[in-house]
């Protein structure tokens, strides 16, 4: 075993920090999401959170604080390609060849009411 | 045969082929849940219209298995840290801990399926829960394949411990590794879906 008890003690007390503060995240997020931002503002701060809640359960709980380093030029990678899949349609919607088109389905109810 | 460098770590990696193995893994699966996501901004983008989530779901619910989930994570890297300290007993005490908050995370899950079924809302209904059901669907078959795995481990797969220590922390921690992603993939999941 190449961590002291001790050593890993400590890490027991920094687990329950973290513990406390994605709880304290997660109450901030649902508490945010009830004032009026509008959709961007809303939409930012709640990936804000979520990112800071993602970054310690990743860096703490998985241990990436510290990792080697092909473990970084893996993971490096596939943030690339995660953030290609995420623009994609971002870059497909701002696009002007052709026609617009949308998903009519959305909100069923209130198409299928205002149809009528 | 004798798979290799399970516990050693390999001179040009670095690391054992256990946590190698698992990460490369885990980027598969930041692919796969990247795709739906990418989906749903797809959808969300070029909809004429798109309903507030908290509308729709049940916020509180959400919320709470939220909490359970966070938890399970604490509960899952405390097994880690209990095998580190040499206590088996606390190791299984945060196992069953841990696949308890995952059945109870199922359970509500369901819970929250059924009520929506009960009023006609399937995922034929609207865009909106069509991706719902995906996007929730494939995280709930995650969470059974990590109840199964930590199951394994809780059970049979604890034998290794008597004979092969070193091995067998370096499977929690790659189970851990999993379950924490499972943790992270519900963070982004649970404001896309239930608050924005």
């Amino acid at each position: 075993m190449s961590e002291s008890a001790e050593h890993v003690r400590d890490h027991i007390k920094l687990y329950w920090k973290i513990f406390a503060a994605l709880l304290v995240l997660t109450v901030v997020t649902v508490g945010v999401s009830y004032i009026q931002f509008g959709v961007a503002l809303g939409v930012t701060v709640a990936l804000i959170i979520a990112l800071t809640k993602g970054s310690l359960v990743a860096s703490y709980f998985m241990h990436l604080i510290g990792e080697r380093k092909s473990i970084y030029a893996a993971l490096a990678l596939t943030v690339f390609f995660f953030l290609v899949l995420i623009f994609i349609p971002v870059l497909g919607h701002n696009d002007t060849f052709g026609e617009p088109m949308t998903v009519p389905n959305a909100n069923a109810p209130e198409i299928a009411e205002e149809a009528h | 045969m004798e798979i290799p460098y399970v516990v050693d770590e390999r001179p040009d990696t670095g690391l054992t082929n256990v946590k190698l193995g698992i990460w490369l893994f885990l980027a598969s699966e930041v692919m796969l849940f990247g795709g739906l996501f990418s989906a749903y901004i797809l959808l969300r983008i070029n909809a004429a219209n798109w309903p507030l989530g908290s509308d729709i779901l049940n916020v509180p619910i959400g919320t709470f298995n939220t909490v359970v989930l966070i938890t399970s994570s604490v509960t899952m890297v405390l097994c880690y840290a209990a095998l580190k300290l040499d206590d088996f007993a606390g190791y299984k005490r945060y196992m069953g801990i841990t696949i308890g908050l995952s059945l109870l995370f199922l359970g509500v899950k369901s819970y929250e399926y059924f009520d929506k079924f009960s009023h006609g809302d399937l995922p034929s209904k609207s865009t909106f829960l069509a991706i719902y059901f995906t996007l929730t669907g494939l995280h709930a078959l995650h969470i059974i394949g990590g109840v199964v795995v930590n199951g394994y481990f809780l059970g049979p797969g604890s034998a290794l411990w008597h004979t092969k220590k070193a091995q067998f922390i370096n499977r929690i921690e790659a189970a851990g590794l999993y379950w924490h992603f499972v943790d992270l993939v519900w963070i982004f999941l649970f404001p896309v879906l239930y608050l924005l």
